[in-house]
């Protein structure tokens, strides 16, 4: 009988280890790739996004009229000749105005998709380096953030919001701020406890004792094992986002003339839902609330990814 | 006898504790959780520190270090009060003096790799280093103490414990330090994985004149490895001695019971005769007994123990006890 191991192929299989290349590892991220990939519902809502995302930065290749571009020969006639139509070029009909819904809808999908994407980055960046310092500095200088955070969290957002709109007039940018002021807040207090419980970790001791200095310790070791949390956070903000946007929008106060919004598209469309114009409030409120679902799916497949713990 | 590197003077640590239902202006209550402890540390030297749970040693080694504030005392490494240094001289002195910890996963930053993990002092104190000079040190180190350098982009919980504390041990060496503090390094692993560190470390130690400050609860893990052992009690010295002359001749109570606990794993050795095993609880910190801590607990307590705090005597050479009755 022959030994069970064979001490050629043994010592050329020592030689081998020895001489390997450097091993890649498996980090926690790529843990948590292979998890969300596995999610259906995750994975689907992605790609669904992702064609929303496309269509509204290529759909406007193949609009037949502009956006600001009235067509005369339906003006008028809207419900009767403004009909979603292939041989009209109006893929999804057209306005009230007789402008081309298609390319509104496209034009609007920017705009909410950009204040989704542009507003949650902002509050979400900030959010998380406010809460890690608060929560990892500590002591009185934690109370004092924390208080203006509560400070923040009791002034009524929506009637500063409108306020700000109507002193500083309506513009998108005054949108950005106003949402912008509150919605950090929620992410501070999420990451500044995240930060508590992992400031008294062994690795974080580690670092005290070899001398790395506070902030580095900050954004070498706190923020990048808040990460879960913050993406999570983050990506359920996107929604967030466009909804108190599309509201603003809604009640007239949002995003102006010639620009649009999903928000402004809904209210205008069920400002004439009455005269049979359905398509008018379909085609936006369909894209609003695909996007909505998506993110809302994405988010839980992000958290089931994150932290299998949790679950 | 070679040179002494650390000299720990009457060093106290204290704690506020606020009681329950507290008023804002009720006077928090003090604990304190180390008391008056004086040593000496020597180059090369391992000096062990047992207690029981909660009787202050992890306490004790931070304060040392300055990782915690002490209330009271003084620290002098190589010359210098540590207390009084700046900032950033003590950032310079974090790289002769580093730390093991007890949980070896915990202690790895969970999204880095090992390379980066052990880079890390490297790059504090050495930010000037190009890239490949430290990746080469990394590789070295790590060869150093058994893991393959390849596995250098691996991350922390693709090892297993040993492998972990060894990295971990990699990381406080990579500066070259004086002075490792290994904060109960073993208690978390295997025994088979505890010879390995610690004989690691004792190898290291012979190898680069290291000092270590050891810190378990495990008395033959210390007795192995120390130089000299120092007994703790909620927070007091109650003996300092050499390891060889603490474990044949105790002369503390408190140490004899100890020594006395410890597993014989072999039925036939008889166990040495002892007065008493312990019973009851370590006293509260925040509220400890008159006079000698230990003395609730103590078969000898006399009313003198009550009354009067015995101070650390010298008996013989290297060997300090704090007791009343050393005579009995």
């Amino acid at each position: 009988m022959r030994t069970v191991f064979e001490k050629d192929k043994m010592n050329a299989l020592a030689d081998n280890l020895a001489a390997m290349d450097t091993v890649k590892g498996r980090s926690l991220w790529t843990d948590a790739r292979k998890r969300y990939a596995a999610n259906r519902a995750a994975m689907v809502s992605t790609y669904v996004l992702l064609a929303v995302v496309l269509f509204s930065i290529f759909g406007g290749y193949f609009a037949q009229f502009s956006n600001e571009e009235i067509d005369w020969a339906i003006l008028g006639s809207v419900p009767e000749k403004g009909q979603p139509s292939i041989a009209s070029g109006h893929y999804f009909g057209a306005d009230e105005l007789g402008r081309d819904l298609y390319a509104r809808v496209i034009q609007g999908s920017q705009v909410s998709l950009m204040v989704g994407f542009i507003g949650a980055f902002v509050a979400v960046s900030f959010g998380t380096i406010y809460g890690a310092v608060s929560g990892y500095i500590g002591g009185r200088v934690d109370s004092v953030m924390m208080r203006l955070v509560d400070i923040l969290n009791a002034i009524p957002f929506f009637f500063v919001l409108i306020l700000l709109l109507v002193v500083f007039g309506r513009n998108i940018l005054m949108i950005f701020i106003g949402v912008g002021l509150v919605s950090w807040l929620g992410i501070a207090r999420v990451v500044r406890g995240q930060t508590l419980s992992l400031k008294n970790k062994e690795f974080i001791e580690a670092a005290r004792a070899t001398g790395v200095p506070t902030f580095t310790i900050i954004w070498r070791h706190i923020i990048p094992n808040l990460m879960g949390v913050v993406i999570v956070y983050g990506s359920l903000l996107v929604p967030d986002m466009i909804l108190a946007e599309s509201v603003i929008s809604f009640l007239g106060l949002g995003v102006q003339e010639p620009q649009t919004s999903w928000g402004v598209l809904i209210s205008e469309g069920t400002g004439t839902m009455q005269y049979g114009t359905i398509w008018q409030i379909g085609f936006p409120l369909f894209f609003f609330t695909t996007v909505l679902f998506c993110f809302f799916y994405i988010g839980d497949g992000l958290r089931d990814a994150l932290d299998p713990k949790d679950r | 006898m070679s040179a002494t590197i650390l000299q720990v003077r009457d060093l106290s640590v204290t704690f506020d504790v606020s009681p329950r239902g507290a008023m804002p202006w009720t006077k928090p209550l003090k604990l304190k959780a180390v008391d008056k402890v004086s040593f000496n540390l020597n180059k090369g030297e391992t000096l062990g520190i047992v207690g029981e749970s909660g009787c202050g040693k992890s306490t004790l080694a931070r304060a040392v270090i300055r990782m915690l504030p002490a209330s009271g005392g003084s620290v002098t490494w190589m010359g210098q009060p540590i207390f009084d240094l700046s900032q950033r001289n003590m950032t310079a002195l974090r790289r002769d003096v580093q730390m093991i910890f007890q949980d070896p996963l915990a202690s790895l930053d969970p999204r880095m790799t090992i390379g980066q993990i052990v880079a890390e002092p490297l790059l504090t104190h050495m930010p000037k280093m190009s890239r490949s000079e430290r990746d080469a040190e990394v590789r070295a180190v790590l060869d150093r103490v058994g893991i393959l350098p390849s596995m250098i982009n691996r991350y922390p919980h693709e090892f297993s414990g040993g492998q972990c504390q060894r990295i971990g041990i990699a990381r406080a060496l990579i500066t070259k330090p004086d002075l490792i503090v290994c904060d109960e390094p073993v208690s978390a692993l295997d025994v088979s994985i505890q010879a390995q560190v610690i004989n690691l470390l004792m190898e290291l130690q012979s190898e680069i004149g290291l000092s270590l400050i050891f810190i378990a609860h495990d008395l033959s893990v210390v007795k192995h490895i120390s130089d000299r052992v120092m007994v703790l009690y909620l927070g007091n010295m109650v003996e300092l001695a050499e390891s060889k002359s603490l474990y044949s001749n105790a002369k503390h109570p408190y140490t004899k019971a100890l020594i006395a606990s410890v597993p014989v794993p072999d039925p036939t050795f008889a166990k040495p005769e002892i007065d008493a095993l312990l019973a009851g609880d370590l006293p509260s910190p925040i509220n400890p007994p008159s006079g000698c801590v230990f003395r609730t607990r103590c078969s000898k307590a006399t009313e003198l123990c009550a009354r009067e705090k015995p101070v650390a005597q010298s008996i013989g050479s290297d060997h300090s006890v704090a007791c009343h009755h050393i005579e009995d």
